[in-house]
Formats: structure tokens, sequence, C-alpha cells
């Protein structure tokens, strides 16, 4: 039963006979079409002029070289949790605990570049980058041993683990990591400059974070086409079935998936310790590692997709609060019209698979 | 220690465990017709904001509710059509509900943060509300705490012994052999969406205008998750749900007392529980597949479309 099925109206749902591959290209940039006029409509309900607000949103943030360093600096660590998340979610392993991991892989990789960083000189970054790595994927190894070791469900282990990761920092910041000097703030130490990823530009904060994040699209592209781990993952996700009587071992798809993912969150959480924040603090992530998902979905689980996905979703982020200090509009509305993006996104999939025709008569 | 403090914190567990029991049996019910919706957190997230605008706007909380039960409703038939009637990805769906619940409630609610309300005041039963430790214990909650008792054995009770019941589990189970017996079997899926929907609603407004009597953003704190987690727990039998949810409530409970029990660990620690014990439940659960494979709808999660 779907709707439009019957009733008076002239246009009717009906399965194409094979997905349409303009309306797999179209359905990313509808979506987000759709998002900015449930935007505009919003502004305009706020009593807001919607062009101004457009104005403020989408144009001011980028109109300076500052501007546009920030919006790479926020598309990175969502570019690099969401590469990860795009190959897990192909291989139908459900990883939602970027967050958490993002959030560990900023510990351990913080925590290396607190103690360690004076020492390691300018080596420092290199290990600190290895140490969020690792600690992302200790924390996605969670969600792996217990999926195919003991049938787990990931979703509910590695959300939960979300909660455990940030109550383990909000520990570290507020007792043995706090800085001594810091005038009682839960916040470490800050990390000596050393420590620190180089900036990109004069003038702006984006840093070598957001190359690495470009290698590692390119890296994904190339491990999902043309490696036989890759085609294996992919072949898992798409027919349980059919791989398993290939031969192909599920376990190691689970936690393939989970590593890489775990890995690239812990990547993007030691990224934002070593670059715009340069401490550890009790929030590291305004929750980068969900809206990520979004991301990862927008860019329809490609890498090319991803980066120019997470581009849009970092111009969110940047409109909102812009639109909060300009137009005093809630900081909110930024999630707002993240959650309402996938909404969107869902819905004009369904038109890879189905059109609208037109008919004359009401009933068959 | 004296009984009292044991007392009161039998009594604070039921509390803590009654939003739970309200949002896991939404999702049995759910569940039971073959629907998986990881949306429970945005829905309680979305009743907890209206439960609580609509209870200081109107001074009622029997608006409230309603009202909470009604945005619940509305936001999961947003699911219900994505996912049923446009065969959209379940787990993707839900995801998207529960991001979007957060980021709406947020925004919508920006108004409500820091005002009191009145919670909903404990029903008193003469004579017996005042007898020592069995009066704190059993006849001094609000009307909600009972209901979701009441509700749990309703549930129990239509799943196994009536018609209705059993069309529902026929549509989770197997959803085309109860279709070409003439079931409405989409339509079936929609109205447990929607009780669903209606149920985590109520258990939002639960939280937010009795258990702590405030609105906050991203209050639930993931007990949409747990509550879902809860489900496969209490292997998708009502009492079994119910007796799960009791005993994350003494788990929540626990923590807040556990200082004042002279357990001297760091508070986060002590936060971590719930969590983690919901992994473990998880684990002791799932490490026999066979538990789930005889106990979970067989078409859970799949989506069903008659005529295609």
């Amino acid at each position: 039963m779907l709707p439009f099925d019957r009733g008076p109206w002239p246009l009717r749902l009906e399965r194409r006979s094979k997905p349409s591959a303009a309306m797999r290209m179209a359905s990313s940039p509808l979506a987000a079409l759709a998002m900015l006029a449930t935007g505009l409509l919003v502004f305009g309900i706020l009593g807001k002029d919607p062009a101004a607000a457009f104005k403020v949103f989408f144009i001011e943030p980028v109109s300076s070289i500052y501007g546009v360093g920030e919006l790479l600096l926020k598309a990175t660590p969502l570019m690099l949790c969401a590469l990860g998340l795009a190959v897990c979610y192909r291989a139908n392993v459900w990883n939602i605990g970027a967050e958490g991991q993002l959030t560990v892989g900023a510990i351990s990789g913080g925590g290396i570049g607190l103690f360690y960083g004076a020492a390691l000189g300018s080596w420092a970054p290199p290990v600190m980058l290895a140490a969020g790595v690792l600690g992302g994927m200790a924390w996605a190894a969670i969600p792996a041993l217990l999926r195919s070791r003991f049938h787990t469900s990931e979703i509910f282990v590695s959300l939960m683990l979300v909660y455990i990761g940030q109550l383990l920092l909000s520990y570290l910041v507020h007792g043995p990591w706090r800085d001594p000097a810091g005038q009682n703030f839960p916040q470490s130490q800050p990390l000596v400059d050393s420590a620190l990823l180089p900036p990109l530009l004069d003038g702006a904060r984006v840093n070598a974070g957001f190359i690495i994040a470009l290698v590692l699209a390119a890296v994904s592209w190339w491990f999902g086409t043309a490696t036989a781990a890759g085609y294996r993952m992919r072949v898992g996700g798409l027919a349980p079935a059919a791989a398993s009587y290939a031969g192909i071992s599920e376990r190691l798809n689970i936690w393939l998936a989970l590593m890489i993912s775990g890995g690239a969150a812990g990547l993007a959480g030691v990224c934002e310790v070593a670059g715009p924040i340069g401490m550890l603090q009790p929030v590291v992530s305004p929750g980068y590692g969900f809206a990520a998902i979004i991301v990862a979905f927008l860019g329809r689980l490609h890498p090319l997709g991803v980066v120019l996905a997470s581009l849009l979703m970092s111009a969110l982020y940047l409109g909102g609060e812009s639109a909060q200090m300009e137009l005093q509009l809630p900081a909110s509305v930024s999630g707002l019209f993240q959650g309402a993006l996938l909404f969107f996104l869902l819905a004009a999939e369904l038109f890879i698979g189905y059109r609208l025709r037109r008919v004359r008569s009401s009933s068959p | 220690m004296n009984i009292e403090v044991w007392v009161t914190i039998a009594a604070s567990a039921v509390g803590a465990a009654t939003p739970l029991m309200f949002a896991a049996l939404g999702e049995l019910v759910t569940e039971r017709a073959g629907v998986l919706n990881l949306g429970v957190e945005g829905m309680m997230l979305v009743g907890a904001m209206s439960g609580f605008a609509v209870g200081v706007a109107s001074g009622s909380l029997l608006l409230g509710y309603l009202a909470a039960a009604g945005a619940g409703v509305l936001i999961a038939l947003l699911f219900a059509v994505l996912t049923l009637s446009l065969q959209a990805n379940q787990v993707a769906t839900g995801l998207a509900l529960t991001l979007f619940g957060v980021g709406f409630s947020a925004f919508a609610g920006r108004g409500f943060v820091g005002i009191p309300i009145q919670r909903l005041p404990p029903l008193r039963v003469p004579l017996l509300t005042e007898l020592p430790v069995i009066g704190p214990l059993l006849f001094h909650y609000d009307p909600l705490v009972y209901l979701s008792i009441a509700l749990c054995a309703l549930i129990a009770w239509t799943l196994r012994r009536t018609r209705v019941g059993l069309r529902l589990r026929a549509v989770g189970e197997a959803p085309a052999i109860a279709y070409a017996l003439g079931e409405p079997a989409t339509r079936i899926r929609y109205l447990a969406v929607l009780f669903g929907g209606a149920m985590s609603g109520i258990a939002g407004a639960y939280l937010s205008t009795s258990l702590t009597p405030m609105w906050v953003e991203g209050m639930t704190a993931g007990r949409g998750w747990i509550a879902l987690a809860l489900v496969v727990f209490g292997t998708w039998k009502p009492w079994r749900v119910l007796g799960g949810a009791y005993l994350f409530g003494t788990v929540t409970v626990l923590q807040l007392y556990a200082q004042g029990l002279g357990v001297h660990v760091p508070s986060e620690f002590l936060s971590m529980l719930p969590y983690a014990a919901t992994i473990v439940v998880l684990v002791v659960i799932c490490r026999d597949p066979k538990t789930i494979l005889l106990n979970q709808p067989a078409w859970l999660g799949r989506s069903f479309h008659p005529g295609y």
C-alpha cells in the first residue's frame, strides 16, 4: 500500500523496472534543496526576512579567508567520521557510536600530547594521531568483539559506549588531568605548540587534518573499488547469504568495518584536540559523530559524496552559529535542519526505485 | 543502614523505571508487528518537550500527557510513512527520527528551559499509604506508575489471549502470509508504530513532568536506547520487560545513592553504570543465538510491500 494508490489523486506512484541512475545522483541535491526551502520557511515563521536570513546563514560565514578556513576546519571531523561510517554501513554494520570513538580518540591522542608532547618534539603530532586512531579502534573493538563473539547488536553497544566515553573524558578533566593552574576550570593544560597540527592558511584555523581527511577519502575510494577486502565487505553488506556461501567471513567483515570506522573517528577526535581546541575539555565535539551519520547517507556512502556532504554539513554548523549571533536565532536550529535533511534524503531515495505517473481515471 | 533508606531507594527505583516501561512496552508492540523503530530516544524527547510545554501553558498535566502522546504519534507517523509506505530502511529512518527529535525538541522547547512545573501528586490510599514500609513502598506513587503496570498486564493479555494480539503477531512473524489470509498487514503495522509513538511520548512527558520536573535539552540521556535494549533483554515479552525496567531503575537509583552508602568512586564512574549494565545484559541475552532466534519476531526490521 503506497500513498496515492487510490483516491482522487491525478498521480500514481509506480515501481521502476530498474533503479534510476539519474535519481541516484539527484537524490542528495534534491534533499538539500528541500531542506533549504524548509529552512527559509522556518525563518519566515520566526519573523525573519528569509533572504536576509539566507545571507546570514550561508553567505556571510564564508565571505572571508577566515570563514572558508572555518568551513574546512569543521568539515574535517565530519569527513573523517563519515568516511569510516560509509565503509561500515556499506558492509551492513551499524556503528552509530562514532561520537564515542571520537571522544576516546581525543583522550588517547590528547593524553599523549599532554604528557609526552614536549619530549616528542616535532614527532608529537604523528604519534598523537596514531594514538588517536588506536584509541578509536579500541573503543570500536568492544562492539566488534561483542557482535562477532556474542551476537550482540553493535547498534546498542556502540551507542552506550558514547555515554561511557564522554563520562570517562569528563572524569579525566575534572580529576587527574585537570590543569592545576586552570583556576578550577575542568580542562587540561594547553598542549605545547609543537604538539599542535600545523595550520594550512595564514589567517585561518584550518590545519593539516583537512589534508589527512582528503587523503583518506582517496584511500577509501581505492579500498572500496580496487581491493578484494573492500569488495568482500560490500558483498557481505548487500547479500549476506551469498557472501557466506562464497566463503566470505562475516566475522572478519565486522571487525574490519568497526576498526576502520573507529580508527577514523578516533583520528577526528585527536585532530580536534590537536587543532582548534588545543587542550582536553569536558566536551570535545558538538555532536560531529552523530552528524556524520547524516553526512554518510547524504554522500550516498561514496567517498566523493561524503567529501561534498561534509562541506554542506559544516556550512550548516557555521550558519547556525552566525544566525545565533546576528539574528538571535536559537543555536538548536542547526540540529533541526540536520534531522530534517536526513528525512528528506530518505524520502528522495524513494524516487530511485519508484516514479510518479500521471493517470486520467481515478480508479483502475 | 536502616530500613527507611532502602525503602526510599526502592521507591525511587520504581519512579526511574516508569518512563523506561512506557517506552519499552510501546516499542515491544511495534516490534511484535515486525517494525524496528530506533527513534524511541527522539520520540521521547519530543514527548518530554511537548508534555512539559503544554503542561506549563495550560496548567493541566493531563493535557500535557495528551499532547505528549499526540506529538509522539505525529512523529511516529513520519517514520511509518517513510518505512511502511515508502519502503525506506527502518534502521536509517529510526536514526533519522532520533536525530530529528533531538534537534526539534531543543529548538521548539527553547522557551521552556528553567521554568518550574508542579509534578504529578502521588495517589493516597486512606490508611494504606500511612502504613510503615508497605505504605511508601506500594501506595505512594503517582497514577502513571500504576498505569504502566496495568499497561503491561493489558499488553501481555492482548498479545497472548486476544484476536487483535494474534493478528499483530502474525504480521510480525510472516506479513506475506497474514496478508494473503486477508489481514491488512500494512495498516496493522501502522497502528503498532503509532502506538509505540504515543507510549514514547508519554514516557518522555513522565520524565519532564514527574521524575525530574523540568525541561532540559537532550534530557532523556540515552533512556530511549536503554528502553530499546530492554525489549531485547525481555525477549519481546511484556512481563520480562517490566522486570528489566525495574532492574534498570534500581541500577540508576543506586548510583545516585552510592555516595551516601559509603561507596567512594568518582561520580562519573557511577553514572556509567546504567550504560555498562545495558551492554552486559544484552551480551547475557544474546550470547546464545537460539534465545534471539526463538523469541524475536521473524520479520523484525524487514519491509513488506504487498502487490509488488
